[in-house]
Parts: C-alpha cells; structure tokens; sequence
C-alpha cells in the first residue's frame, strides 16, 4: 500500500532507529514473540505502535493550523468593524455548536462531492477519495480554532492598552508590535486555556478512526476483532490515550513554569 | 507694547474627523460577511431547490424519533452522572488517602482517554467476560447497545461533574461553615441549607457547559448501532447518498445547542439577581 502520509526513506529509517515501541530500543522487545503485543507478523504491537504515531502526527499537525486559524478569527472579534466581529462569531456558533463527529463527516463526505463536481465542471468525470488524514486535519482545524479563538479573545482583552501605546510610542509598526510585544504575553495567558484544548485536541483525534484513520483506536480496534481479546486492546488503547495526556500534562506544566519565570 | 491683544481669535469649529470609511479591518469584514450572506443563501437554495416531500415525508419522522433518542439520552446520562457526580466529588476531598486516590484515578481516567475509547471498552471490551457477566445475569443489561451507551456516558459526565461540584464547594468561603457550625448545625443541614445553595451558583455555568457538551458528545453512540439524531442521520444518508440529510442534521444540533445556551443565560441572569449591585 502506498501511504501518502508516509515520510521520506531516509527520515524513516531514522525514526525507526528511535522508535520506542518497536525499534531496537524499543520495550516491546521485551516481551516474549509469541505474545499478542510483540512486534513481528504474529503480534499486533506494532500495528498498535504505528497508530500511536498517526494520533500523535494528526494532532500535532492540527495544533498550528487551528492556532492561526484561531488567532485570526480573534483579531476579528476584538476588531472595530462590527461585520468582522458578527462574521467571527457566526464562524465560532457553528463550530462550537456542531458535534464533532458531525463536523468530520461533513467535511471527509462534503469535500468528497465538492472537488467532484468541481472536476466535473471542468469536464472530467472521477470518483476521488479525500484521504482521511487531510479531511481529519481539517475538520479538527476547524473546532479546535473556534474554540481556541474564545481562550485568545479573552487573553487579548487582558492585555493592557498601554502595550499597544508604548510599542507605538516607539515607533514601532502594527506588525511588530504584535509579534515582539503582544503575541509574547498572549501565549502567556493563554497557555492554560491552550493546555485544556489541546487536552481536548488529543481525545478528538479518535473520532477520526470512525472514516478510517489507522490511529490508535482503530489499529486496537482492528486487533480486538481479530484476536476476540477486546476488552485488552481497547484497554491498551485507552492506557496510550492515558499516557499523552500524561505527557502533556507534563509539557504544558513545564511550559507555564517556564513563562512564569520570565515574568518576574 | 501690549501684551495682549484687543482682539480675541474667533472661535473655530473642531477640526472635522478624519475618519477613514475603509479600512483594511471594514473590508475584511463586508468581505467575510458577504461570504457567509452568499453560503446561507445557497444553501437555502439549495435545500429548498432538493425538497423532496416523499423522503421528508419517509425520513422526517425518523429524524424526530433520532432526535427524542438523543435527548432521552442526554437527560438519562447527566441525571446518572449527577447522582454518581457526589460521592465521587466527596472523596476527592475526603482526608482519607485511599478513598481521595481512588476518585482521583477515576476523574483522571475519564477524563484523560476520549469517551469513544471508553464506549468501545464497554460495548466491545465487556465482551471478554461474557461468561463471567452471563454468570451474575448481567450479560442481558451489557449486550444492549443502549445499555452500554448510558453506562459509559453517565460514568463519563459523572467524572466531569464531580470536578465541577468539587470547585463550587470549595469555592464557598470558609467562614460560612464556621458560622454554620457556630449556630450548632449539623453537616447534613449546613451542606444543605448553606453551602449547597451558593456552590450551585457558582457551579450553573459548567454545567450548562457539560450538558452542551454531552448533547455534541452523544452524537458518538451513532457508530455503536443506537439510533439517535446522529444515528437516523447516517442511516439515511447510506440510503440516499444525498449530502442535505448531514445539513439538516447539522441545524437540527445548532438548534438544540443555541435553544439550550440562550435558556441558560436567562436561568443565570434571573437566579443571581440578588447578586447585581
């Protein structure tokens, strides 16, 4: 199978050397081959492993699309021009309003039909299939930035005017007023609001198995079917979904330590 | 040589505003305001243009069941979790060591892996104890897919409710249970009487929140064969093929979701109408 996401050889070879699971170091060599979880033909750990990267792949990717997204549409709330902010807000209803799950079906079948009556207008008739990945991304970008627009809205308004006074006072342009002053504190503020949606982020990802994204719950699901063990792959699953919130726990505590400092 | 002059200068008008009729913020937003206007117009166009009475007529009432499934559902889910909420939100403050790690594992546990992990764990997972729940006469509860939702979903809520009963009881003073103790009440009058009220308002807003999120939320037992709004939706559209079924899917949801935020501003803004100066 060629697997468009799939990175470059040589990238892929590295990555293998530091595969924790199932590369040379990896603590699934521990156990016996003949387990359910080894890693070779017979076992489904790696199967498990490679699910773990896409779930970590997918919503990694998504964090900076929905970020950006999400700073945008919060410059047009807090903007002066009341149809920006009523544009912003539809934007925000809607995403915030629909259930997820909904929001990914639309856009993996909705982008489906589009780009095929856009070829179709062009005069050529064939069936494409989105990959699920991309419409995934996409439809993650999209709720993740309506709801990370609201924690950056409410980081923009505590943020005095006179930052914007005194960078101007300066002299220093819009734009870099912005980057070297404002954006800075912004992420400061906003970084606990972020941790939770990123929190959110993360278990959002699983929906994305349900159009067929090999991630972490569908490569356990696929194993719980073949092997009629259910109840300890979705375990597994459920402890790999444990073990990054774990994790990011662990970074957006560090990172928040970490600006704190900077502050005093 | 005069100082000051006979004449005083005569009174200007102000300088006229120099305001910009457009700016870049005005363009960006009559642009994006036209391209919402254009989308609302076509879609409209689009669904009264694919009006099909026949398919209405077949699936709407389908869609309305969908819909009394998802809010049965729903209520089902966060009555249950509420009443599980308590004693959990209670050992996650209890001094007892053991009964404050055990709550703390299971908040951290559903709230820490996503609800369709857990849905799975349930509906397929307890398929690996089918003799030992057959044993006990469980069996016949957990092979019902409905079962399993309402199982998972109010275990689900409860841990997220018991995080918010937990911050509006500890968000109450600590004075009003000193002076609770110093009118000789007992800890089942004072938590009733004093604290319950003013942690309940303090914790109306989150669960506005977490109903609004379950009701998104329950759109997930679709894929585990019940057929809620979600469910009815991806039945008929695996009949028809016809894109509009996820449209009006989707403003049925905005509907409930706007209907259920709007009825809470108003539930807040008349139950803290003793707390505006």
């Amino acid at each position: 199978m060629n697997d468009p996401t799939a990175p470059p050889l040589a990238v892929a070879s590295i990555l293998d050397m530091l595969d924790p699971f199932c590369g040379p170091v990896g603590f699934l060599n521990l156990i016996p081959e003949s387990s359910l979880l080894s890693c070779g033909a017979t076992g489904w750990g790696d199967e498990i492993a490679n699910g773990f990267f896409i779930t970590l792949c997918l919503s990694l990717g998504t964090l900076p699309v929905g970020l950006i997204l999400g700073f945008f549409i919060a410059l047009g709330k807090l903007s002066s021009s009341r149809a920006l902010n009523l544009s912003a807000n539809i934007y925000t209803t809607i995403f915030r309003g629909l259930p997820e799950l909904l929001t990914i079906f639309m856009i993996y079948f909705g982008l489906q039909i589009g780009l095929r009556q856009l070829l179709l207008a062009f005069g050529i008739e064939e069936a494409i299939e989105i990959n699920a990945f991309v419409a995934g991304l996409i439809a993650l970008s999209l709720v993740f930035s309506a709801y990370a627009s609201e924690v950056l809205t409410s980081a923009f308004q505590a943020i005095p005017a006179g930052q914007y006074e005194g960078g101007a006072a300066l002299g220093l342009r819009g734009g870099i007023v912005m980057r070297k002053i404002i954006v800075p504190q912004l992420l400061r503020i906003a970084l606990p609001g972020l941790g939770n949606l990123w929190m959110n982020l993360l278990k959002d990802t699983a929906l994305i198995s349900v159009i067929g994204l090999s991630d972490i719950l569908r490569q356990t699901g696929i194993a719980a079917r073949v092997t009629k063990e259910p109840f300890l792959f979705f375990g597994i699953g459920c402890i790999l979904y444990l073990f990054l919130a774990m994790l990011s726990s662990i970074v957006t505590n560090w990172l928040e330590n970490r600006y704190k400092q900077v502050e005093r | 040589m005069a100082y000051v002059t006979d004449e005083l200068i005569p009174p200007a008008p102000p300088p006229t505003e120099d305001k910009k009729r457009w700016t870049a913020a005005s363009i960006a937003g009559a642009v994006f305001l036209a391209l919402w206007f254009v989308a609302a117009v076509a879609m409209a166009a689009w669904l009264v243009g694919g009006w099909n009475t026949e398919r209405v007529v077949q699936y709407g009432p389908k869609y309305l069941s969908g819909l009394v499934t998802t809010i049965e559902l729903v209520a089902t889910c966060i009555i249950l979790g509420a009443i599980i909420s308590i004693p959990v939100a209670f050992g996650r403050m209890s001094n007892n060591r053991i009964l404050s790690t055990l709550s703390y594992a299971y908040v951290y546990f559903f709230r820490g892996t996503p609800l369709i992990a857990q849905l799975f764990l349930i509906y397929y997972g307890l398929g690996s104890f089918r003799d030992e729940l057959d044993a006990i006469g469980l069996w016949v509860v957990f092979r019902d897919a409905w079962n399993c939702a309402v199982f998972a979903f109010s275990l689900n809520t409860a841990a997220y409710q018991a995080e918010i009963l937990r911050g509006a009881i500890q968000s109450v003073p600590r004075g009003q249970f000193e002076g609770a103790a110093s009118l000789g009440l007992g800890r089942i009058v004072t938590m009733r009487k004093v604290i319950f009220p003013q942690a309940m308002i303090v914790a109306l807003r989150p669960y506005g929140n977490e109903i609004i999120l379950m009701i998104k939320a329950s759109a997930i037992v679709s894929i585990v064969t019940v057929f809620d709004l979600m469910g009815e939706t991806r039945r008929t559209y695996s009949r028809t093929f016809d894109f509009q079924t996820y449209i009006w899917a989707a403003i049925f949801y905005l509907l409930i979701v706007e209907a259920l935020r709007n009825v809470w501003v108003l539930l807040e803004k008349r139950l803290t109408r003793h707390l505006k100066r």
